[in-house]
């Protein structure tokens, strides 16, 4: 199999009886299913990850027409615990996670100007560990019944004795096979981002999206390890036997809380510092202004995600470690406010004195602002473990984290929707469309959650499928449901915008909203060598500076923005059917499990070594494609195919 | 400037309606204390609340002005740029230095809260005055012993105002929290770890108490009440409970009350369910269940989801699922039982003449009966 005009490379391992050869189809479904392409990658985690969404706010709206009325039959309690667990796994690990990682997928190799992600492979290997992971969460509605211990899965309540069905063994496999996915991604992009960098971006002039992703990864490779182990003790207690978590033996429950909150603590900012990077992005954008203290931006961010790992028992404020612990861990967590609390200036101190411009997208950034900010301050109120030990478990917690994570992660990465749309797609999404969606959207969402402050300090506890009349808790939980409905047409809205778009939206060109970063540089969609020119940056916003050189050095006249066309071409790396074949054979692997079937996982395991093995020695492949300088790059000679 | 005064009165206005304007009072509500612990935890609260206006005032205040002052007008060159500035170090350091003194200001009562509330008391500093109280967490309600009164009940803990109340917690099976947000902030209920929570009742009432940790089934309906008594009448009640088996043969004679206790041995209700003193000299029924003894005392119905009234009750043992699905009570009487209602009519009876000290007849059943 040659690689273009360069002739094969030395054959490492290559050998023309491999199994499956690489696939070259560059149209239709097999060319998706083996894809190595980090654009046809984010676009699968984006649209996987709104399909559970969507699947995750249908559950979220029976929880709340359960909770309308006190005393509504309309989910039995076991219904109702299946709903709040599969919605919060699903948000938590299917939806919000994947969405940051599917804008990382497509837009940190754009951001850096490089090809692709180091390891295109691994990459296709950890969409579809994360899509096998989630359909496989998901079929627990039909094979018996789902999860229904909450998205934290307390010991001892997930032992064999007290919950013998299957839902718990859906839970602990499926996370422990999907965390493969996001730990293979993470050390990918980690390895892309220090390593591929365009000329000249050195590390602080990495756009803020690229850098918050790198610190995204470190902390899912931190943060990971801890939640595989108690998954994987949960697993051996309820199929061998082991007693880990089993308090008839003598274990100590909490081990599970302290293991699953050094981990769920980080993961609550690998879901939200993404978020702060669509920001950080869409605010100068549409202020025509760089980001305020772009330094102090980073180092808070790094900050965050290194103090994310010394807060993790203000999620266990009651449960008795004693009030040196309590005070220790009280001052770690309100010490991340200061941070958090710097980057909020700092947004808004690049709108001052901007040129802002009100699109669908700022104004999801502006809600942002707002919404994280009230979710910022009922954190710190969650810092006080006095108050704690009555807000604890109650709709206080229930609107806080929805606060931060649905209208701070959520919201910013809508804002990131509406922002990089046009480079997905080529095509605009309609402006009008767009903010008839947003006020309903957002006022909604407040309508929601704004209220259920209320309702936990009046003491509703979280996790129950009905309420005591008489004790006032009718009038918000009734708003609180209304709200849903407000949010639901924006929902729709939203939904309506985006086929819309994809159908018949206006062309886009290659930067509409004249921002500031490389992606911006090459055609929308790109192609799929991304660019034809290697580029070369000379500072921060390297787009900003190619368009507006008087603007950022004044009279200086800025070098060569790009390298001339490379006359080496470039390698694009080849598809392959091994990442999709090894992925699916975690799923037999999974069943295996949860029937207590040790043939079928021994067998998988057998097709999992066989595939890596195979995938390792596959070859090179993919093709070399050779730019011609004097045609326009979209015109690039494809090269010759195998 | 005028529009900047009247975005003010607006904001004060919103705060008004938020604070003053909605009552969040009740018996379950963290923000109605009834005693020296929840009114501390409600005072940090409120000091965060105040606090957080100013930073909200800020933020929403700077946004909104710079988004109307920066916005791009109609008839501006929509390429134009602005100045761009990079970054300001006075204004950052400024900034980083008001949230630092922001979190000191909620750091320094939370340290203190935190060790005037939450310490842990010894059993060697347990003094006289104290009661304690060991509540267990079972899947769906809580037993209550006091050990150094020497008895067991469930669901209702009665304690004097004004004394402080430690109860020792632990559980059973499963997490569960105990939390009677007018007393005290929860705390968790875990097997094999000895936990504590402590607290005491400024004036008489009835606090409404719910587990608050997810224990899958019947969580919903696993509430249970603190009732503060003045010293003599709480004294009564220890009485009583202590008198718990010679007041259990009260209802000898009454020809109702002696079908209900015979039923009760007939559909295995003493099976579970202890009552001292059903037979003189035998201790009837299991530690792990509800003991039923004076439960003519009780206020509540199915682990505090329904006032102890003869209808509720009735209704409690004619179908459990239907009033606390998910519970382990079974169904004693089958839907076609000709004799279902006249039996129930004497459990009930009789249940709701253990403990009283006239027992009444069943004559006199079905009025305010246990209503106290």
């Amino acid at each position: 199999m040659a690689i273009g005009k360069l002739g094969a490379p030395p054959a490492v391992g290559q050998s023309p009886d491999t199994l499956l050869t690489r696939p070259t189809w560059t149209e239709g479904l097999l060319s998706w299913l083996t894809t190595v392409d980090h654009k046809r990658l984010g676009i699968l985690y984006i649209v996987t990850s709104f399909v559970f969404m969507a699947a995750a706010s249908f559950e979220a709206f029976l929880i709340r027409l359960q909770l309308a009325a006190p005393g509504n039959t309309l989910l039995s309690p076991d219904v109702y615990n299946q709903m709040f667990t599969m919605h919060g796994v699903t948000m938590v690990f299917l939806a919000i996670m994947p969405l940051g990682i599917g804008f990382a997928n497509y837009f940190v190799p754009l951001q850096i100007g490089a090809r692709d992600l180091a390891f295109p492979r691994l990459n296709a290997f950890g969409y579809w560990v994360y899509l096998v992971g989630g359909v496989f969460l998901y079929t627990s509605f039909f094979l018996g019944d789902p999860p229904d211990v909450g998205w934290v899965a307390y010991a001892p309540l997930t032992s064999l004795s007290n919950n013998p069905g299957l839902g718990t063994d859906f839970y602990m496999v499926g996370l422990f096979v999907g965390g493969i996915g996001t730990l293979v991604t993470a050390m990918n992009l980690i390895v892309t981002i220090v390593n591929m960098r365009a000329p000249g971006m050195s590390m602080m002039r990495v756009p803020v999206f690229t850098w918050m992703m790198l610190i995204t990864s470190f902390l899912i490779i931190f943060a990971f390890p801890p939640l595989t182990v108690a998954l994987f003790q949960v697993m051996m207690d309820r199929t061998f036997g082991t007693l880990f978590y089993v308090p008839e033996a003598g274990a100590m429950a909490i081990l599970w809380q302290h293991l699953f909150w050094i981990f769920g603590h980080p993961e609550v900012y690998i879901i939200i510092l993404p978020a702060f990077g669509v920001i950080s992005e869409v605010i100068p954008t549409f202020s025509r202004k760089p980001l305020f203290g772009y330094p102090v931006i980073i180092l808070s961010g790094i900050f965050i995600g290194f103090m994310g790992f010394a807060v993790w028992t203000h999620h266990m404020f009651t449960t008795g470690l004693g009030p040196v612990v309590n005070t220790a861990f009280a001052l770690t967590s309100m010490v991340i406010g200061i941070p958090t609390g710097i980057k909020v200036f700092n947004w808004l101190g690049t709108i001052w004195g901007g040129h802002v411009r009100f699109t669908t997208s700022m104004l999801y950034a502006v809600a942002f602002l707002i919404t994280f900010t009230v979710g910022g301050i009922t954190g710190i109120m969650l810092a006080v473990p006095p108050f704690t030990a009555q807000a604890h478990d109650t709709y206080f917690v229930v609107a806080h984290f929805h606060f931060v994570m649905g209208g701070g992660a959520l919201l910013a990465f809508l804002a990131g929707l509406y922002y990089w749309f046009p480079k997905l797609t080529g095509k605009l999404l309609d402006e009008r469309l767009g903010k008839a969606a947003f006020w309903f959207a957002v006022p909604g969402f407040w309508v929601i959650f704004f209220p259920q402050h209320f309702l936990g300090l009046m003491g509703m506890p979280r996790r129950t499928q009905t309420y005591v009349e008489g004790i006032g808790l009718e009038l918000w939980n009734m708003v609180s449901t209304i709200g849903t409905f407000i949010m639901l047409v924006g929902l729709v809205l939203l939904l309506i915008n985006i086929i819309h778009g994809f159908v018949r939206g206006k062309p886009a060109g290659d930067d509409p909203w004249d921002a500031r970063t490389l992606e911006w540089a090459t055609s929308s969609p790109p192609p799929f060598y991304n660019f034809a020119r290697q580029p070369v940056v000379n500072d921060r916003d390297a787009l900003w500076v190619q368009k507006y050189p008087e603007s950022v050095h004044g009279e200086r006249v800025p070098e060569e923005a790009s390298e001339p066309y490379d006359r080496h071409g470039a390698h694009i790396p080849g598809q392959s059917w091994y990442p999709l074949l090894v992925a699916l054979a975690l799923l037999p692997f999974s069943y295996g499990w949860l029937y207590d079937n040790m043939w079928v996982v021994g067998l998988s395991m057998v097709v999992v070594t066989f595939g890596v093995y195979a995938w390792a020695l596959e070859g090179v492949g993919g093709r070399h494609i050779h730019f011609d300088d004097r045609r326009d790059p979209q015109g690039a000679d494809e090269g010759e195919q195998a | 400037m005028h529009w900047r005064r009247r975005l003010l009165g607006g904001l004060a206005f919103v705060a008004v309606l938020l604070t003053a304007g909605c009552d969040l009072t009740g018996p379950q509500s963290a923000m109605d204390p009834a005693g020296p612990v929840a009114q501390a935890q409600r005072d940090l609260f409120m000091w965060t609340y105040w606090l957080s206006w100013p930073v909200m005032l800020l933020v929403a205040g700077v946004l909104a002005y710079s988004l109307w002052r920066f916005r791009t007008r109609k008839d501006e060159d929509p390429k134009a740029l602005p100045h761009q500035t990079h970054g300001n170090i006075k204004l950052e350091v400024a900034w980083t230095i008001i949230p630092v003194i922001l979190v000191l200001l909620v750091a320094v009562p939370t340290v203190r809260t935190i060790f005037s509330t939450e310490y842990v008391i010894d059993r060697a500093n347990y003094t006289d005055d104290d009661v304690i109280v060991r509540a267990t967490g079972y899947q769906w309600w809580f037993k209550f012993e006091y050990p150094r009164e020497g008895f067991v009940t469930a669901n209702e803990m009665i304690i004097p105002v004004g004394r402080r109340v430690i109860v020792e917690l632990d559980s059973a099976d499963v997490l569960h929290a105990f939390w009677v947000p007018n007393l005290a902030g929860k705390r968790d209920m875990i097997p094999n770890q000895d936990n504590q929570v402590w607290f005491s009742a400024d004036r008489p009432g009835v606090y409404f108490g719910q587990c608050a940790e997810l224990c899958l089934g019947a969580h919903a309906y696993m509430r249970f009440r603190v009732i503060a008594k003045a010293e003599e009448d709480y004294q009564a009640w220890v009485e009583a409970f202590q008198q718990g088996a010679e007041r259990t043969q009260l209802v000898r004679g009454d020809p109702l009350l002696e079908q209900g206790r015979t039923l009760m041995a007939q559909k295995g209700c003493i099976g579970c369910h202890t009552v001292d003193g059903f037979y003189p000299g035998v201790t009837v029924g299991n530690p792990d269940f509800p003991d039923l003894t004076n439960f003519g005392l009780r206020t509540t119905v199915g682990a505090a989801i329904r006032d102890n009234t003869p209808e509720h009750l009735a209704a409690w043992l004619r179908d459990p699922q239907a009033m606390k699905p998910g519970n382990y009570m079974p169904t004693l009487w089958r839907a076609d039982d000709p004799n279902a209602e006249q039996e129930i009519e004497a459990v009930v009876a009789y249940l709701l003449s253990l403990g009283v000290e006239a027992p009444e007849t069943s004559a006199t059943l079905g009025g305010s009966h246990g209503d106290r």
